[in-house]
């Protein structure tokens, strides 16, 4: 490292050190105002002293608060610009491309363009992120070292200059000057300061550890970017989501098949119109307003090894109640109730004479998985030939299904009767019957409809949380102990004869104001002026300084 | 009495003790020719009243919170008049702290202003919805709340710097976002007023109407429609009732925003109204001109200090309340701690738009008038997360 500046105090201090660590005395006359900036101590910035090299240089870039301020400016904007259009997680449609262009114009095509329309996943927002953590590490070291080594290295006796250059200043003519500095080192013990002596001199120190807040908070934010980082590292995150009817089981994805659901019951309950509290309210709404989700579920864990294409051994774990608020939570994953939608699942035929309109036997289909065969007794029998769960008709012209989901089901019978051994075809839907082989004596009738509800489960496992979690409450203490706690120091000196009173607070002037002013009434001492106050006193009544 | 009517006459009771002590805090400033000594002892019975009318509406708070069946924060209503609460808990944190009569001159018109806007929303006990049922709402509303009425509080002390160091004798760019800010809290007033007005008369049209979520709705107006909903209707039999003038654009998805779109020309129309009539009665001389004149007594280094202070408390009780406690909230009813719904950007923007202020003023040394201005847009910045939001923009805290 650089040369070392040796003040006339005797103290060595480091290259580029504006004050003096141990008595204060100003080392670079032309940096300094008539009232001392006494921002970090006035000690040697890294980033103020070397600027040579090209290392300097990038040290010297993230160093500054300026382009800190400017990076957390340029995400505000960025988030701000985000929220115009809806995120395109949010938007009905795969093809952000074309959806945006097509609903918001121009200005649509542009946003996608940019990558407003995924702006948390775009390049260029994880490269803002990154420079800002970049210049939160690279600005807290700059200024820590230097703030660190000002405070440690203190002497209680102060250079003049430095005394008379603070803000708040003060000088007192006394002929028993001892019994003044008695009495103040009471008082200000009292006010819980520090208190330190050197040749009759006192020094008054006061919440230091407050000095350390940004720094604490600058981690913690640290921390939680390398959370969110972490999310990216396979098996730290996982999102995933399944629907699950009720009276089945099913395997919970995302978990290797270690864990299996059954969703005994769905429950939607609404608010009662009739109820007196809500009454007026619920009319003003209309319509039903939700009371509860829940899922009431059992689950269960694999034992032993499964084997493919047999049914694993399931070991009960809990039964639970999933509600909104209230999610299922096991061996880091959690089970979250977050959709529900009401789906068909039997239905009730019977088979009937044409003629005489006579029934000859009642039969269902469980949509989910159909029998084949339906046999109703005295020859009579249905075979179930096709069946089609999500009916519709494809290019060619066919009948076919869109999915596996019964939304739209759709059946061949063959009617087995005594008259028609070999069967007669009837094509069923809803709505509709057709012959397709010319006409029947015996046709399929509907005759009802049992639904039943499906959970929509989303199943999470988050193991950045804890990391986040602490980096948010280590943010947070530094963020108290900077902001609720101040810095406050008091020098009392002798000098010709005189006692001398500077006073500096790194922040609200009122609370060291406010000690002071009890200073000076307990001893006799004068209260010290505000020096800058008197300034701005002056500057507005065209008082020439 | 239940204790619905009960609450309500608790808020109306805080209602007046604040107007009070607003006139008491003026007094006490104005009135400064009879001496410092009486400034101060005003400003110590300015500060009982409020301190009573503060006990009237944590009253206010507890019976809403028994006639509700759960706390009193779940609505634009309750959260409106739970925000003006925790500004007045500020503004009396701030008035023991620093003993200062000027601030008081603001926050309480501005709290009183808060409580009848918030009065025209519908008032009525509501259910909460399975989201909402949760010990985080109590816990992260109340302190964003709290948050978000201490860092307003830097706004009050900033406004009040600016009203007394803004040069009102000649015109510049800064008399006039300054009578801007004005206009806007006329604004509000006008909103309370037309709001008022109609409310009493039960002024009613609807309109058929497609809604946010793309269902076919009824959407009721208790304003006369100057803008209509877009694809919108009047239902039938009410053809002859007034409007619309013209219709919402169609990107506006927030929850019934037309009717608030229609609101909010309501408000600067008769915002417009009643500025005027201030011009006039003022002789055209600009409201902050009057205004500068009252605060003539006003310390310009300690409003710096208090606005920089409530920062200085506020921001770590919002950052707790709107990203931690969210946080945690988030991860409990929806999976994820974060989702970039836009209230959450809002409140993130928030914290970095205080974060930001804070180093300006720490590092680069902007101080005075520079913070003042800036506690003005973070103040606009919590204004438009609390309002707009809502308005314009879908999201997962569409509640009201």
């Amino acid at each position: 490292m650089g040369q070392k500046v040796v003040c006339e105090c005797g103290h060595s201090n480091p290259e580029g050190t504006i004050l003096c660590e141990a008595c204060g005395n100003p080392l670079r006359e032309e940096m300094t105002k008539p009232i001392l900036t006494m921002r970090y101590e006035g000690g040697a910035l890294r980033s103020q002293t070397y600027k040579r090299t090209i290392v300097d240089k990038i040290w010297n870039y993230f160093s500054s608060v300026k382009v800190g301020v400017a990076l957390i400016i340029l995400i505000l904007i960025a988030m701000a610009i985000g929220t115009i259009l809806p995120q395109d997680n949010a938007i009905p449609s795969d093809d952000p491309a074309t959806y945006y262009p097509e609903h918001y114009g121009r200005f649509g095509k542009l946003y996608v363009m940019l990558g407003f329309d995924h702006l948390y996943r775009s390049w260029w927002w994880i490269i803002l992120l990154g420079l800002l953590g970049l210049s939160l590490i690279v600005a807290s070291i700059d200024r820590f070292i230097p703030l660190y080594r000002g405070l440690k290295h203190q002497r209680v006796t102060r250079h003049e200059r430095y005394l008379k250059r603070q803000r708040l200043f003060g000088i007192t003519q006394t002929e028993n000057p001892d019994d003044i500095i008695e009495k103040a080192k009471k008082v200000l013990k009292d006010k819980h300061y520090k208190i330190r002596e050197e040749n009759g001199n006192v020094f008054a120190e006061k919440g230091r550890f407050s000095r350390w807040g940004a720094y604490v908070n600058h981690f913690g934010i640290i921390i939680v970017l390398i959370g969110g980082i972490l999310r990216f590292v396979p098996g730290m995150y996982l999102n995933e989501g399944f629907w699950i009817p009720e009276g089945e089981q099913l395997a919970i994805p995302g978990t290797q098949g270690q864990y299996y659901l059954t969703n005994h019951k769905f429950i939607l309950e609404t608010y009662d119109k009739n109820n007196k509290k809500y009454k007026e309210a619920l009319e003003r709404v209309g319509g039903n307003v939700a009371k509860n989700f829940q899922s009431n579920v059992t689950l269960y864990k694999v034992t032993g090894d499964a084997v493919i294409g047999e049914k694993p051994q399931l070991k009960k774990v809990k039964d639970f109640n999933i509600r909104v608020n209230h999610p299922l939570v096991f061996d880091h994953y959690r089970l979250y109730q977050s959709d529900f939608q009401s789906e068909l699942y039997k239905m009730h035929f019977s088979l009937v004479n044409k003629k005489s309109g006579k029934s000859l036997g009642d039969f269902t289909v469980n949509l989910d998985q159909p029998k084949e065969t339906y046999t109703l007794g005295h020859g009579y029998k249905v075979i179930l030939e096709q069946y089609l769960p999500d009916f519709y008709f494809n290019k060619k012209g066919e009948p076919d299904t869109k999915t596996n989901l019964p939304n739209n089901p759709a059946f061949v019978f063959k009617m087995i009767s005594p008259e028609h051994p070999d069967g007669e075809v009837s094509f069923v839907a809803i709505r509709t019957n057709i012959e397709p082989l010319g006409t029947n004596d015996y046709k399929i009738a509907f005759k009802s409809l049992d639904t039943r509800y499906v959970s929509g489960i989303s199943v999470r496992k988050d193991l950045t949380i804890p990391i986040v979690f602490i980096g948010a409450i280590i943010f947070l203490i530094g963020l108290i102990q900077g902001m609720y706690w101040n810095h406050r120091r008091i020098w009392i000196q002798r000098k010709n004869g005189e006692l001398w009173v500077a006073a500096l607070a790194n922040k609200h002037w009122n609370s060291i104001k406010k000690d002071l002013k009890e200073l000076a009434e307990k001893t006799g001492l004068n209260e010290p002026i505000d020096q800058l106050e008197q300034k701005v006193f002056e500057k507005e009544r065209g008082i020439p300084t | 009495m239940n204790a619905l009517e009960l609450s309500r006459n608790f808020l109306l009771a805080a209602f007046f003790l604040y107007v009070a002590g607003a006139i008491v805090f003026t007094i006490s400033v104005t009135g400064k020719k009879s001496g410092k000594a009486t400034g101060g002892r005003l400003g110590r019975v300015g500060f009982v009243i409020t301190l009573i009318g503060f006990l009237a509406q944590v009253a206010y708070f507890f019976s809403r919170w028994q006639a509700d069946g759960h706390i009193p924060v779940s609505n634009l209503f309750e959260f409106t008049t739970f925000f003006s609460m925790m500004l007045i808990l500020g503004f009396m944190i701030i008035f023991l702290i620093y003993k200062n009569n000027s601030i008081g001159i603001v926050t309480l018109p501005i709290a009183v202003i808060i409580i009848a806007y918030a009065s025209v929303f519908p008032t009525e006990v509501e259910p909460l919805i399975p989201a909402l049922k949760s010990n985080w709402l109590k816990i992260h509303v109340t302190t964003v709340a709290c948050g978000e009425g201490i860092l307003s509080l830097s706004f009050m002390a900033g406004l009040v710097y600016l009203i007394r160091a803004v040069d009102q004798t000649k015109r510049s760019a800064k008399t006039f976002w300054l009578e801007a800010v004005m206009f806007v809290m006329i604004c509000t007033i006008g909103f309370a007023a037309i709001g008022g007005v109609f409310k009493a008369q039960n002024y009613e049209v609807n309109f058929n109407w497609v809604n946010e979520k793309g269902q076919n709705a009824v959407l009721t107006y208790h304003l006369p429609a100057i803008v209509g909903p877009h694809d919108g209707q009047k239902v039938n039999g009410q053809e002859a009732t007034f409007g619309p003038l013209f219709k919402a654009p169609s990107w506006m998805n927030g929850k019934d925003a037309p009717e608030k779109l229609n609101t909010v020309i309501w408000s600067v129309l008769a915002g417009l109204v009643i500025y005027a009539l201030l011009r006039l009665v003022l002789l055209g001389r600009r409201i902050s001109w009057a205004l500068n004149k009252i605060m003539r007594g006003v310390s310009l280094p300690l409003m710096d200090e208090i606005s920089y202070r409530a920062v200085a408390i506020g921001f770590p009780v919002f950052t707790l309340g709107g990203l931690v406690f969210a946080a945690i909230w988030a991860q409990e009813a929806w999976g994820r701690f974060w989702g970039w719904d836009p209230k959450e950007v809002w409140a993130l923007i928030t914290f970095f738009f205080y974060a930001a202020y804070l180093h300006f003023r720490l590092s680069r040394g902007w101080e005075g008038e520079k913070a003042a201005w800036l506690s003005v847009i973070g103040f606009v910045i919590i204004m438009f997360n609390l309002i707009f939001v809502n308005l314009v923009i879908a999201g997962l805290h569409s509640y009201a």
